[in-house]
């Protein structure tokens, strides 16, 4: 590696920028790309559709009506009152209540809460793990890549589903756990990507010019090869966003997720499975309801994204 | 005699978002004689490919042919519904493609795409059709037939399969063959083995071809008539003996200088100046006159087209020593 | 060809002894299967005897060997809820599950490959656009919350179609079957259809994306010049290359859907062994859930192997490459 001194930094800076792609370019590129996204009516209205549910998310606990997992707050004789009737005191319950007699709208919004939660951390976390592993497979190249991409192969020969029951089986249940194994069922989707794209990037010649200027390697990574492997990694992660909280759902239903006492909207339909036959149908469909506008509006932003950043290799 | 194709004051357009279509092909019109082969000649973007789908009824959605009339037989094309335009297509009129990498469907095998080309047309039993296949493939040069039948096409290569796709062309005997630059994509000796035996395959049976190309030494060689492309409209149309010779339009002398020759050896090719126009920005007038060397404030207008014995052109400042001749209308020798 | 062939059989099998290790080292060393198999209250003696008795107390390489040789006798030992072999447990279910994911994947082929196809031919019209925006929904939709809404909705409101179980049974072949009569058909349909939703879409969408990439190709157009019929040309040109994308989607979408049915089973009370993993991992149930495990992997790299076969009966140029 280099030693620093022998080369004037602000050099290395002037010539850096000068051969990055990137960094000349962002701006623009990116000004025009946030007016293509604006141009799709259905992308706009996921996106504030997202919107309304994050803020409505982050402020439950103000707008609440009640907290549904505070047991002092629950009345066992407001329990099934269906929706739109009144609680034994007097206070309506828009949506009804379930078998504790929890509001079912204060159950959807802490349910967002935890479900938002659960997917922006394993998606976050599965990036930052998958961006990594693929990045210094990319960069390492040899045998370390193809033992690498071999594991990340392996790996993705099997659903998500499977991954995160085997994860499960092993590290037992819990909203914690249920994190973990996303996270380790999803990195592999990441690494495949980035390193197929930082695979593009090192041939071209503002890498081979980084490389002559004898630039550390972490450095040709991280402000050379990673800015531009950005593109896909952020399309990735508003499906992977989904498609985590979708996967939580299914697990908490499943009951292998959260506890009772962790709010999420897998564990609020859980509860009304069973009241389902005798048609207290509103436990069950209404935070279904909310899971699904969710996963939808996520899923016509990242569509968009995806059109507009139009990554290669997605 | 009736021509065996007449077209008429073609246009086919490629509609734009918001705003006008862009005429591939704008007011083309020619003729062609049983048996006579007609030279198509003009570069890439120029419209005569899109000219070779609009006789087939072929252009590609949502392009289409918005004017002008296309005989074939005497009968308008116009006029024929899908089914029967079917009819025509492959075993009247066929047609080669350019790229003999991409004509086959690398999934089936060679016998099927012979033979499914038969039975669309004839009542035959599959052995029939098996058997006919099988001439064909001998017909046009490729050894041993039978064998070869129950190949894919992948296990061809580029010439063997332009052969393939030849002998599909001619299953039928159609009256007229429109290829699409079929050796373009080739070696430079499957090339000429590709040219003759195409040309006694066509003389054998008095076919009519159109060879689209934008090779002049080819047509010169292969046609009787030349018909020049530029930005979608005939520039200059004639026998080929006549306009090879003694150009009458400078997009034509043009491409004959950038013709590297054996008599100019050592000199330097002349080339024509800038670049083909946009056929979404095309200038007024005569296309070419931003790039030739004769234009003046005449050219932003139209010309109109000029007859001059079997000859024809668009340019008001003709080549030649004959040009005043041809205004006053005087047949030339 | 055969050289090939036993190539990718050799490295199937390397897969499968790779996620035999992985397994292993899952259970035994992230999970403690002490905790799980003692009696928190047992004292000290009776701790000893039992880690004895499962062979915990040798190295741990010994421990795989013993599980590999466990393996190979198809002894998983045995469940500790049902107190029989695991193995044979998870096989006494497997029928039903199978019987779900196949049900599931002719759903998912009969309805996702015309409406693919249709979408693929007819690009712009409002019915393309329909099915389109219906796919994007298959998508997002959760299986198990559409599983709800279809009990709520045909057998709750409607009273049309049981919520659970297999219904009334045939038996062949030594296992038992709901589908061939009709009370086990009508059993089997809601279960069938829901775990076929996500299936559906993602039929449709390969599909329509075969087709408009086949469609511009210059092949199509040569066959159109050659006088072919328009349903010659879909129905040999181009579906003749969809083929592969397929085959691919049957035989990898079917361990998905295998392993997808763990959701469906247990909203639809179906007795297969999705359902009885989820039981197992509750009750801890070790044996029973290697052994599932197991299984998944064998079913996995097995139809990785037959899809990789038929490639090659399928396409003509990856069959050049095999003799090469």
């Amino acid at each position: 590696m280099p030693n620093g001194d022998a080369m004037d930094p602000q050099l290395v800076d002037h010539i850096e920028n000068a051969v990055s792609e990137t960094q000349t370019l962002t701006s623009e590129r990116g000004r025009n790309q946030l007016r293509e996204f604006f141009r799709s009516p259905g992308a706009v209205l996921g996106l504030l559709t997202l919107c309304v549910i994050i803020i409505v998310a982050i402020l439950a606990p103000y707008i609440a009506p009640q907290n549904p997992y505070d047991l002092s707050q629950l009345d066992i004789l407001d329990s099934r009152l269906s929706p739109g009737s009144e609680s034994f005191s007097g206070v309506p319950y828009v949506l009804g209540t379930d078998a504790q007699g929890r509001d079912i709208l204060s159950g959807i919004l802490y349910g967002l809460r935890a479900s938002l939660m659960v997917g922006v951390l394993s998606a976050f976390a599965a990036a930052i793990i998958g961006t990594s592993a693929g990045l210094s497979a990319a960069y390492i190249g040899g045998r370390v890549e193809s033992f690498m991409m071999r594991i990340v192969d392996l790996q993705l020969s099997f659903p998500t589903i499977l991954m995160a029951l085997m994860m499960l089986a092993v590290l037992g249940k819990g909203l914690v756990n249920v994190i973990l194994a996303l996270i380790i069922a999803e990195w592999a989707v990441y690494a495949r990507t980035v390193r197929a794209t930082a695979l593009v990037e090192r041939e071209k010649e503002y890498i081979e010019a980084a490389r002559c200027l004898r630039l550390p390697g972490w450095r040709i990574l991280f402000r050379h090869l990673l800015p531009n492997c950005l593109a896909p990694v952020i399309v990735i992660s508003t499906m992977q966003v989904a498609r985590a909280i979708s996967l939580e759902a299914t697990l908490s239903f499943l009951g292998l997720g959260a506890s009772v006492t962790e709010p999420s909207l897998g564990m609020l339909i859980s509860n009304g499975y069973q009241y389902l036959l005798s048609g207290l149908y509103w436990i069950s469909f209404y935070p279904g309801i909310a899971l699904l506008v969710t996963i939808v509006a996520i899923n016509l932003v990242g569509d968009r994204l995806r059109d507009v950043l139009n990554p290669r290799n997605v | 005699m009736a021509a065996l194709l007449e077209v008429k004051n073609l246009v086919t357009e490629f509609p734009r978002h918001g705003a006008a279509p862009v005429k591939a092909v704008n007011d083309v019109s020619f003729s062609l004689e049983k048996g006579r082969v007609l030279g198509l000649v003009g570069e890439s973007g120029s419209g005569k490919s899109v000219t070779g789908f609009s006789i087939m009824g072929l252009v590609d959605a949502p392009g289409r042919v918005a004017a002008g009339d296309i005989f074939f037989n005497g009968e308008n094309l116009a006029d024929l519904n899908a089914e029967e335009m079917r009819r025509l297509r492959g075993r009247h009129i066929a047609m080669v493609f350019q790229d003999p990498m991409m004509t086959l469907n690398p999934v089936l095998r060679i016998e099927t795409q012979m033979t499914e080309t038969l039975l669309a047309h004839e009542k035959m039993d599959r052995a029939e059709a098996r058997a006919r296949a099988r001439d064909a493939l001998g017909m046009v040069g490729i050894p041993s037939p039978e064998e070869r039948l129950s190949a894919y096409p992948h296990e061809f290569s580029g010439g063997m399969r332009q052969r393939v796709a030849i002998a599909i062309a001619l299953l039928h005997s159609p009256e007229l063959i429109i290829a699409d630059e079929p050796t373009t994509a080739l070696d430079v000796t499957i090339q000429a083995q590709i040219i003759s035996e195409f040309q006694r395959l066509a003389e054998e049976r008095d076919t009519a071809v159109i060879w689209i190309t934008h090779d002049l030494a080819i047509v010169s060689r292969l046609a009787d008539d030349i018909a020049v492309m530029y930005a979608g409209r005939l520039v200059e149309t004639g026998p080929v003996a006549q306009v090879l010779t003694d150009p009458r339009h400078h997009y034509t002398r043009g491409l004959m200088d950038s013709v590297p020759s054996q008599n100019t050896r050592g000199a330097l090719l002349k080339q024509i100046p800038g670049m083909t126009p946009s056929p979404a920005n095309l200038p007024s007038g005569c296309s070419f006159h931003t790039r030739c060397g004769g234009a003046d404030g005449l050219c932003t207008k139209l010309p109109p087209e000029i007859w001059e014995g079997e000859r024809s052109y668009r340019c008001v400042h003709p080549l030649g020593a004959r040009a005043l001749d041809a205004i006053t209308g005087e047949a030339v020798s | 060809m055969v050289t090939s062939i036993i190539r990718r059989f050799i490295q199937a099998l390397f897969v499968i002894v790779a996620m035999t290790v992985i397994v292993f080292l899952a259970v035994n060393v992230i999970g403690n299967p002490v905790d799980i198999l003692i009696n928190p209250d047992a004292n000290q003696a009776e701790r000893a005897r039992v880690i004895a008795e499962y062979g915990l107390d040798q190295p741990l390489w010994r421990q795989y060997i013993d599980f590999l040789a466990g393996l190979l006798r198809g002894d998983f030992g045995n469940s500790f809820v049902y107190g029989r072999s695991a193995l044979q447990v998870i096989l006494e279910r497997f029928p039903a599950t199978l019987e779900l994911a196949l049900s599931a994947l002719v759903i998912a082929l009969v309805v996702g490959l015309p409406l693919g196809l249709y979408a693929g031919l007819r690009p712009r019209s409002v019915a393309s656009r329909i099915i389109m925006s219906g796919s994007i929904l298959g998508f997002s939709l959760p299986t198990f919350w559409v599983g709800l809404m279809f009990i709520l909705l045909f057998s709750v409101q409607l009273g049309w179609l049981p919520s659970n179980g297999r219904g009334e049974t045939v038996e062949i072949l030594g296992m038992r079957w709901s589908f061939l009569t009709e009370d086990g058909l009508r059993h089997l349909f809601l279960p069938a259809l829901n775990l076929a939703l996500f299936k559906t879409s993602l039929v449709l969408r390969l599909t329509r994306a075969g087709v408009q990439e086949v469609l511009p190709q210059d092949y199509i157009k040569f066959a159109r010049a050659k006088g072919l019929s328009e349903r010659r040309i879909i129905s040999v040109h181009v579906l003749k290359n969809l083929m592969i994308p397929v085959v691919t989607i049957v035989g990898l979408e079917f361990g998905s859907l295998i392993a997808f049915s763990v959701v469906t089973e247990s909203i639809f009370a179906w007795p297969g062994m999705g359902k009885l993993i989820i039981d197992s991992i509750n009750l801890l149930d070790r044996p029973v859930i290697v052994a599932y495990l197991m299984m998944m992997v064998l079913i996995f790299v097995g139809l990785n192997f037959i899809v990789d076969l038929c490639y090659t009966l399928l396409d003509p140029r990856v069959r050049l490459d095999a003799k090469r």
